[in-house]
């Protein structure tokens, strides 16, 4: 393991920073944000892909994710439309990823002597992607710090070998080291720094921008073209024949998938302007599921995917 | 006698789950031991969420051999069929004997299977138990193919006799069995060997860890009511979140906390409701104020500290919780205030309750017609009774209930109140769900019953009335729960209603004789739990106007009553006998005797005192019976018992002389006629 800083954490940024170095030195590829809108680190293709098939793989990373419903306009204390996940990813699963969790607690200076960790029941599962698992919630002093999970299904394929999932809900855990109250107060950067920055100084405009236009301003009918738009791209992509002009044989699971991204991103945007009835509802997470399947198909055809 | 210790060392065990696992372990291991032979003393089994625990003593140290002989063909018999013989048995020619039987002489074969060591049966047995271990759910991890709850780590199986102590030589996938296990995760982490039951569980409790659910749910208790006493406060008491907090630690250690100030002012239900759904915190109470003011949680670990850290940490959770909580309370009332119930309620019209039964508030407006028709039969003003039922539903569109859905009809309760509603249009509100269980309370307030049998039977008819009925164990919508809601409410407010013309009220479309024949059985289910058997209900079930249930148990009661005693017992069977040879007769006369016999024919003072007794019985069965009190009528008819019996024992009914035997059948028709009146003693057992 490596080292362990014994000071505590100034900021949100060191938090993220020791994170990286912690799951640098088990040995994850530290890879950077997904480029698109996604609601959780689960949907970047390094988690979705990846947990398909055969290949071992490992990596880390950092996902800005967005939940439009959760908008606050900045006011909310803990609540935000946009915030960041921490993702670590491993295939197969380690027998000892309980411990390499509790170690990267111990990195950001929670000191498991005096502290209170417990793992308790939480079944996962996302119905646009078609996948589930089981874990647990990582409770630490009565307040959930992490998800923990091992995927048995993703875009509805057994995952042999199974992946061992970690998600960080890094403002809350930050904001519970740092022992702030308000979120748009916790210091991003060192409070020590010539130019300190607070986390309200870089997200509350945002916060209150995007709430704004996720309530009231996004254009639903174009949302709904969209969204229909994806749906199409990404069935033409996976039907499109094998072999390309030149007669390179090349399946574009990655480039269907970013089209499934994009649809369940629309859905989450058309559920937070309020136009999906509850039994609407039902209806687009299955269509995004469907897509969710078909790229996961297509993926375990890929040398990535496990095919030879 | 050999003990065997099993232990199964996992990642951590859902709390809801390690109970019945425990009971597999050892059903399953024993189970599987005794069929091969291994009988065994007692067997004890534990679940930490770490851990399943399994003690067996008293085990046969191997199993007995066995000597079994098998019958074969007969010594000339063809060579196909003694070859056959020989390939079922494993054996060759000359291991068979020849012995002669009545039959001739036939091959017999000896099976003789060897004893087998006790541990490589254990092996045998626990290994298959792990492969096909019946958990509710279970997963892979890793690159393995073996299936567990959580990932299976570590198995300890040891088997203890005279000559010491051995490891069981057992592999499930990559794990080995061994003797050693590991104590608490953060407090003693270590790994140790240990060899016999007595040494792990003492071995076990040195390493922070207590092996025994029980044991941990004891100690809970107790330090949180001696932490509670101490501050004047007393523990709210919750078995299941007991049982549950012991699932999630292997070393309770129990801290207390008071609520901020701020948040005192809400309803206890809702202190309470987010302490345990969010946190697992207990609720304690100041006795004086009535209100809860502090909470208890139980850690895994004994902190440096004191706990201290873990529980400001606690208490910041807390605070936020109830800051959402104190936000939908104050939300909520800001809405009432100015919609109205009713008007917090609007958007039902907007929420399906079943595609083809409509909206939550076309549900609403057929509770509260029906409502109104219930009301005079359980003394409630219809008025009230149908205003409550237009507002009991309306807290489904409150934001506390959005988030904390067990408290549906609490918040009206407090809503309702809170606008100014009448008492009794918020007892309501609170109580029309009730009963939820059979051990659930029924309300007694008179609108309060209105709403809630108007609320389950329109439940009850119009899921008749579109073909969802419950089969088998499938139930989705708890429809036997509330007719035995409707049950329990009619019998304990002793309410007088035909419950076939309110299933026609309720929904036209209802089959409403097939729904009363579901309501007599969940009612059967009812009675023998309270010791009325099956026969005595069907007794009084053959009976007119037995879809009045408070009629019915009245009924019933005076019938298995009388049946307690020696003059009811006695007189069944006298009936039983008049029935029987009246029955045979009719049958074999073809005739049925029910002119009405005559007392001048009769012959002697037991037949014509037979002929006083059923005038007098009579005269006071009719009046009894026009008052419904059954209990007067059995007694006159009890009193038939004597002289019954002196009638059939001075005289013959099939007399030589036919008008005297004609006139005697029509005696014993009478009888039967008289005592059916009061319920159907032919379908009496005994």
């Amino acid at each position: 393991m490596s080292a362990i800083p014994s000071d505590p954490p100034r900021s949100f940024q060191e938090i993220i920073l020791r994170l990286q170095a912690y799951w640098a030195a088990q040995g994850c590829a530290i890879l950077q944000p997904y480029d698109m809108e996604v609601g959780a680190g689960t949907f970047h293709p390094a988690t979705t892909l990846r947990s398909l098939g055969n290949k071992p793989w490992a990596a880390a990373y950092v996902q800005p994710s967005r939940r439009p419903t959760d908008g606050r306009y900045g006011e909310n204390p803990n609540r935000l439309q946009h915030y960041y996940q921490y993702q670590v990813i491993i295939k197969p699963s380690p027998p000892e990823m309980q411990a390499l969790y509790l170690g990267s607690l111990a990195a950001i200076g929670i000191d498991l002597a005096l502290h209170d960790i417990r793992f308790v029941e939480d079944d996962w599962e996302s119905p646009t992607l078609g996948a589930w698992g089981l874990g647990w919630e990582v409770w630490c002093d009565g307040m959930e710090v992490s998800q923990f999970t091992y995927f048995q299904q993703v875009g509805g394929h057994d995952c042999k070998p199974v992946s061992g999932e970690l998600t960080y809900g890094l403002e809350r855990l930050a904001m519970y080291v740092l022992g702030v109250d308000h979120v748009m107060d916790m210091p991003f950067n060192d409070p020590q720094s010539p130019i300190a920055l607070r986390y309200g100084d870089i997200f509350r405009q945002t916060e209150q921008e995007y709430s704004r236009w996720n309530f009231d301003q996004a254009d639903t009918a174009m949302l709904l073209t969209h969204f229909e738009d994806a749906e199409a791209e990404c069935d033409r992509i996976l039907t499109a024949p094998l072999q390309d002009a030149a007669g390179r044989e090349i399946i574009m699971a990655h480039p269907a998938y970013d089209q499934c991204i994009k649809a369940s991103h629309l859905f989450n945007l058309l559920d937070a302007r309020g136009v999906i009835s509850v039994t609407e509802r039902q209806a687009y997470i299955g269509r995004v599921r469907a897509l969710a399947k078909r790229c996961a198909d297509a993926f375990v055809q890929t040398p990535a995917g496990g095919s030879a | 006698m050999p003990n065997l210790l099993i232990e199964l060392f996992s990642e951590e065990i859902p709390a809801r789950m390690q109970k019945r696992a425990a009971e597999d372990l050892k059903r399953l291991v024993t189970e599987g031991l005794v069929q091969a032979g291994l009988t065994y003393g007692g067997a004890a089994a534990f679940a930490t969420p770490r851990r399943l625990v399994l003690a067996v003593e008293g085990l046969l140290g191997a199993s007995p051999a066995q000597r079994e002989e098998r019958k074969g063909p007969r010594a000339d018999a063809p060579a196909a069929a003694i070859d056959g013989f020989l390939r079922s048995t494993g054996l060759n020619k000359d291991q068979l004997f020849l012995r002669d039987t009545p039959k001739g002489a036939l091959y017999f074969a000896v099976i003789e299977t060897p004893g087998r060591d006790a541990s490589a049966i254990i092996a045998d047995v626990l290994a298959g138990v792990i492969r096909d271990f019946p958990w509710p759910k279970a997963m892979r991890w890793g690159a393995g193919s073996l299936r567990w709850v959580r990932p299976l780590h570590a198995i300890l199986c040891i088997f203890e006799d005279e000559t010491g102590t051995e490891v069981v030589p057992l592999q499930v996938d990559h794990i080995t069995a061994s003797n050693t296990t590991q104590g608490h995760r953060f407090m003693a982490p270590g790994r140790f060997g240990v060899h016999g039951f007595d040494d792990y569980r003492a071995k076990l409790k040195a390493a922070y860890v207590l092996l025994d659910g029980a044991d941990r749910a004891a100690q809970i208790w107790a330090d949180a009511q001696n932490l509670a006493f101490a501050q004047g406060l007393e523990l709210v008491e919750d078995a299941g979140l007991l049982s549950e907090v012991a699932g999630l630690v292997e070393w309770p250690v129990v801290l207390m906390g008071r609520i901020d100030e701020a948040f005192l002012g809400l309803p206890p239900e809702v202190l309470q409701t987010s302490m345990r759904e969010h946190q697992k915190f207990f609720s304690l109470r100041n006795p004086k104020t009535a209100r809860i003011e502090g909470f208890v949680t139980v850690a895994n670990i004994l902190a440096p500290d004191g706990g201290q850290t873990i529980l400001r940490g606690n208490q910041k959770v807390l605070s936020a919780r109830l800051s959402d909580a104190r936000f939908f309370w104050e939300n909520d009332l800001r809405r009432v205030t100015s919609e109205g119930l009713e008007g917090m309620g609007a958007g039902l019209a907007g929420v399906t309750f079943h595609n083809k039964l409509g909206s939550q508030a076309d549900r609403i407006s057929r509770i509260a017609a029906l409502a109104r028709e219930i009301a005079p039969l359980v003394g409630a003003d219809g008025d009230m009774a149908a205003q409550a039922a237009r507002v009991a539903k309306a807290d489904l569109q409150s934001a506390m209930v959005g988030e904390f859905p067990e408290l549906q009809g609490t918040m009206g309760g407090y809503y309702a109140r809170a606008v100014g509603l009448p008492d009794a249009v918020a007892d309501a509100c609170r109580a029309h769900y009730q009963p939820l269980g059979p051990s659930d309370d029924v309300p007694s307030a008179s609108v309060s019953v209105a709403v809630a049998l108007a609320d389950k039977i329109d439940t009850l008819t119009c899921f008749w009335a579109i073909d969802e009925k419950p089969t088998g164990s499938k139930d989705p919508f708890a429809l036997r729960r509330a007719a035995l809601g409707v049950i329990r409410l009619i019998l304990s407010n002793a309410v007088r209603a035909g419950l076939s013309d309110l299933f026609v009220r309720a929904n036209r479309g209802t089959d409403a004789a097939d729904l009363l024949a579901f309501f007599h059985d969940r009612l059967k289910v009812y009675l023998r739990d309270q010791g009325i058997p099956y026969d005595v209900i069907d007794a009084c079930l053959a009976m007119p106007g037995n879809d009045d249930l408070t009629l019915l148990v009245n009924r019933a009661q005076a019938l298995a009553g009388l049946l307690k005693t020696d003059d009811g017992t006695n007189l069944l069977q006298g009936f039983k006998r008049a029935n029987n040879i009246l029955t045979q007769a009719e049958a074999k006369d073809g005739v049925e005797y029910s002119y009405g016999p005559d007392a001048k024919f009769a012959e002697g003072p037991e037949e014509l005192a037979l002929f006083d007794a059923l005038d007098l019985a009579e005269a006071t069965i009719t009046p009894a019976m026009e008052t419904q009190d059954f209990v007067a009528a059995m007694q006159a008819m009890a009193a038939l018992r004597g002289p019954i019996d002196a009638f059939f024992t001075a005289v013959q009914v099939n007399a030589d002389n036919a008008m005297v035997r004609r006139n005697r059948l029509n005696l014993l028709h009478r009888i039967r006629a008289t005592c059916l009146r009061v319920a159907d003693l032919a379908r009496l057992e005994g």
